[in-house]
């Protein structure tokens, strides 16, 4: 019977695939994590902060003294905590924020820009990574990607000249194609072979950390005349423009961050592609029976958050250093997973957890630098916050609030 | 052993799943639990097992009151439980399961594996179970499996023995044999409490029936109580329990498969040659025990699956090769038989569940754009029709109770222009109200002149709705047979018999349930 006989190529290729779906305890976690309640954030957040007074308070000199005489005088324990805690928190503040010590009101609001600066690529990468949470993709690549849009948009930036406007749209579209491409590798690879896309973005981190390694070894790549690791600058036309003038690194990357954050929202719940994704992350066998295409879906998934994650990278290179380096995306990729978790993979929570943990980035300088508090307490505040939304139930009864599963479970049962 | 439940409570949260119940078992005697999904009979069996805590309430053996901490205690004090999901471990014998958590040992700790044989081939050979103690759990068909967790609960000297939903997964004749058995340990002194939702099985055996409505006990009756009556105990209002309809005028075949194979990843042929017709307006039925090859046809129908060999046609076209989104579109209504995994996303909200095939049509999508006020509106109306109890359409399908999530599934299956329905399992978990509602839709499809194709495991069911009857066994259709088949010989079919062969033996044993439905058809007849 002609037509009938399915072809093999076409029966071996979904069966990994519909294996890659079966929703597990593993999805089941994954899915809490991903979209559990704002809540939990906050108090996540408030319990690291807690933490992490703690660990300053045990690095402080005067407090490890204050600490020998304790129940002597517990008195001068309690301030000396007091003030190593508070001036710590208040100089990351003042770093971060708002700097009360400032002279002009411009240095005073400058930590602020320098926030809004760093959170950036934070935003755009998270919001990436938030798409394909809800998804049901767990998109370890970021990394990966901002370095593919920031060598695409920077090759983009400074090796062609265009006219204004023109160039920079090339630039931003480049590095867009070049995140959606390195994104695509795992997206395809999973829907045809089922390979895991938390591996194959791992690696694809490490391919690409090496890709512009050697990228900026090449001719095309270096200062004309240099042999250092590092492009020429990015061409006048190509830039991101500042939005405060030359006294502040703050550009329009930051506005367009905000607009790609607004399209993401209308993207999951306002089209249609976003339903698919959403429903394929909720329950991939009810979107396969109801005719959606699930490996098609992870591909478009992938894609966007490519997308996505590689604007990060052209706002890194076009607008806030301006070259190429090996190190343009410091760890924005990583950093930017705690932000789409932390944001609970929703468009607004993203940009808030993106602005904080710009500020714990642009704040903890300062801190180190005026206190002598170490660098390494934000990075440990960082890792707290992934480590209690991962745990909501830890948070749930540090802060003892209900279980709003069981609360689910027993109203349905009503 | 005389067991008494005195004013158990139980609530979750504030639920209260045991509302002040009180059951006595008297020594060997069988006691039916009877009562809807989600009316508080397996929370209450969890309670004397010692999973749960009471909220109030006491246990009392002989008239002395017991606690149990867990089902340790409960064991120790002569209380066993068949589950209806068998606690059994699969590449394990039937000795080393039985023996499984308090094993004889020898010297050093050695498993003393004679004995356990021993053991299993004592009780099996008392009451003519018929078990190999050496026989690999995984081997045995699942009424063998249940008599091994029967087998285990007596070799802990369970005096009463828990059956929950012991019928559910078992073909008419292994019913039978259960409930021979059943009578045997009756005979013997067991006492029995037989938790279930099926009114011809309650009668056919107990000895008292109590029913539980919203975790309260509405009564203690005899097994004389007609099933109309105990059916209302268990609803709270009259209901029909057949299902009513008009012969079938079937019009022209539309739908048609021919030698459809199905060879699973794993070289297992789960479809074997299966060709049957399906007319305008009649609902054909394929009955069948769970796992005999209904899962992959209805997924091979729907392009889930790509078939080996054979074809399926609709209306004249090919539907094989298609993708299940061409498939839906052709027209094909689909009710999966497992609606929380393929019928529903649990996370959405009841409107976004009702156009979850048709979210990228008009009216309710232009281009890219969703509009969910066209979304909203429809489902309110939706849900109107179908009479989806639920507060809002925003709410998560995962707050509805099970009937109304199979309503939410027809609903949407239901409410666009269909060539076929294929239904599987429609009424799975659904308690009587929500059968009746699911089963008279069913039925009005049909009488519009769409061709309708059931697969069922439910006897009741197929018999109820079906105007022809397909009876498939590993994988091959065994026997097309009309509707007016005595249920003997369906069920002999279902465990493999052919259907000459099926009437013969039919005819020189009657099944328990089969005699109970010729007493109800002479006794409606002397009513006549």
């Amino acid at each position: 019977m002609p037509g009938v006989t399915p072809d093999p190529q076409s029966a071996r290729l979904e069966d990994p695939a519909a294996e890659t779906v079966a929703p597990g305890r593993g999805a089941q976690l994954l899915r809490e994590i991903t979209t559990g309640n704002a809540m939990i954030s906050v108090l996540a957040v408030v319990a690291a902060l807690f933490l992490g007074a703690v660990l300053i308070g045990a690095a402080d000199p005067k407090v490890q003294n204050a600490a020998t005489y304790l129940f002597a005088r517990p008195g001068d324990f309690g301030s000396a905590l007091w003030g190593a805690v508070s001036n710590a928190y208040s100089a990351l503040f003042q770093g971060a924020v708002y700097d009360f010590d400032a002279q002009t009101f411009a240095r005073a609001i400058r930590p602020l820009t320098e926030t809004m600066t760093m959170s950036v690529p934070l935003i755009f990468a998270g919001l990436g990574l938030a798409i394909g949470f809800r998804a049901g993709l767990f998109n370890i690549g970021a990394q990966g990607q901002i370095i593919l849009g920031a060598i695409f948009g920077g090759y983009i930036g400074f090796a062609w000249h265009l006219p204004i406007g023109l160039h920079l749209l090339l630039a931003l579209i480049g590095a867009m194609l070049g995140g959606a491409i390195w994104a695509s590798i795992a997206g395809v690879l999973k829907a045809r072979t089922g390979a895991h896309e938390v591996i194959v973005t791992i690696m694809l981190n490490n391919i690409a950390l090496y890709l512009v390694a050697y990228l900026l070894s090449l001719k095309a790549f270096q200062r004309p005349g240099s042999v250092n690791p590092i492009s020429p600058f990015i061409d006048k036309n190509a830039e991101l423009p500042l939005l405060l003038g030359s006294g502040f690194r703050l550009h329009a990357g930051f506005l367009l961050a905000l607009v790609a954050a607004v399209g993401v929202w209308w993207l999951m719940s306002r089209s249609t592609l976003g339903f698919t994704f959403r429903a394929v992350g909720a329950n991939p066998h009810a979107a396969r029976t109801a005719g959606m295409s699930v490996e098609r879906t992870y591909i478009w998934v992938m894609g966007i958050a490519g997308a996505l994650a590689g604007l990060g990278g052209a706002a890194q290179v076009l607008g806030t250093e301006r070259v190429l380096t090996g190190g343009v995306a410091a760890s924005f990729g990583f950093d930017a997973i705690t932000v789409a978790l932390l944001g609970r993979s929703k468009p607004l929570g993203t940009v808030l957890a993106g602005l904080l943990f710009g500020a714990l980035r642009a704040g903890g300088f300062a801190m180190q630098a005026r206190t002598g508090t170490p660098i390494d307490v934000v990075l440990v505040v960082q890792s707290l916050i992934v480590l209690l939304i991962a745990a909501p139930p830890l948070v749930r009864s540090i802060f003892r609030l209900p279980d709003p599963a069981r609360a689910a479970l027993t109203g349905a049962r009503a | 052993m005389r067991l008494e439940l005195r004013g158990i409570t139980k609530r979750f949260g504030s639920l209260v799943a045991n509302d002040a119940i009180d059951l006595v078992v008297e020594p060997g005697e069988i006691h039916a639990l009877l009562g809807e999904n989600g009316a508080g009979k397996s929370t209450l069996m969890n309670v004397l097992y010692g999973f749960y805590d009471p909220d109030a309430g006491q246990i009392l053996i002989d008239d002395k009151v017991v606690d149990f901490d867990g089902p340790g205690d409960a064991m120790a004090a002569g209380i066993g439980m068949v589950h209806q999901h068998f606690m059994l471990i699969p590449v394990f014998t039937v000795a080393e399961n039985v023996v499984l958590g308090h094993e004889p040992t020898g010297v050093a700790g050695v498993i003393d594996v004679a004995k356990a044989r021993a053991q299993v081939k004592e009780i099996s050979d008392r009451f003519g179970f018929h078990i190999d103690p050496d026989a690999l759990i995984e081997d045995l068909p699942v009424g063998a499996q249940q008599r091994v967790e029967i087998i285990k609960a007596l070799s802990r000297r369970a005096e009463v023995l828990i059956l929950d939903e012991p019928t559910a997964v078992l073909t008419p004749q292994e019913t039978d044999e259960l409930i021979a058995i059943m009578r045997q340990l009756k005979e013997a002194g067991t006492s029995i409490v037989f938790i279930t939702h099926k009114l011809r099985e309650v009668r056919a055996v107990a000895d008292q029936i109590t029913v539980i409505r919203r975790g309260a006990v509405v009564g203690t009756v005899a097994p004389t109580t007609s099933e109309r009556e105990l059916a209302s105990m268990m609803v709270g209002r009259s209901v029909e329990l057949g299902v009513v309809k008009d012969a079938a005028t079937p019009g022209e075949v539309s739908f048609s498969v021919r030698d459809l194979t199905v060879i699973d990843a794993a070289g297992v042929r789960q479809v074997d040659g299966v060709t049957f017709d399906v007319a305008r307006g009649e609902i054909f039925a394929i009955a069948g025990v769970q796992g005999n090859g209904q899962t992959e046809l209805t997924e091979t129908i729907l392009g889930l699956t790509r078939p080996t060999s054979g074809s399926i046609t609709l209306d004249g076209e090919e539907l094989v090769g298609r993708s299940v989104k061409e498939v839906l579109r052709a027209g094909v209504g689909y009710v999966p038989e497992d609606r929380s995994t393929d019928g529903l996303v649990s996370a959405f909200s009841v409107a976004e569940n009702l156009i979850l095939d048709r979210y990228d049509q008009e009216p309710f999508a232009r281009g890219l754009a969703l509009d969910p006020v066209r979304v909203r509106s429809s489902a309110v109306e939706r849900a109107q029709e179908f009479d989806v109890r639920t507060g809002s359409v925003d709410d998560l399908a995962s707050t509805l109770s099970g009937g109304n999530q199979q309503k939410v599934v027809l609903a949407r299956e239901m409410s666009r222009p269909l060539r076929l329905l294929l239904a599987s399992q429609p009424t799975r978990g659904l308690d009587v109200g929500s059968i009746e509602f699911v089963h008279r839709r069913i039925v009005a499809e049909r009488d519009v002149g769409t061709p309708v194709l059931i697969v069922s495991t439910e006897l009741d069911e197929v018999l109820g709705l079906a105007d022809r009857i397909a009876v498939m066994y590993r994988g091959r259709i065994i026997g097309t047979v009309d509707a007016h088949t005595h249920r003997d010989v369906l069920g002999l079919m279902m465990a493999g018999v052919p259907h000459d062969e099926a009437v013969a033996q039919a005819a020189a044993h009657q099944t328990v349930l089969g005699q109970a439905d010729r007493a109800v058809e002479t006794s409606s007849e002397e009513d006549a």
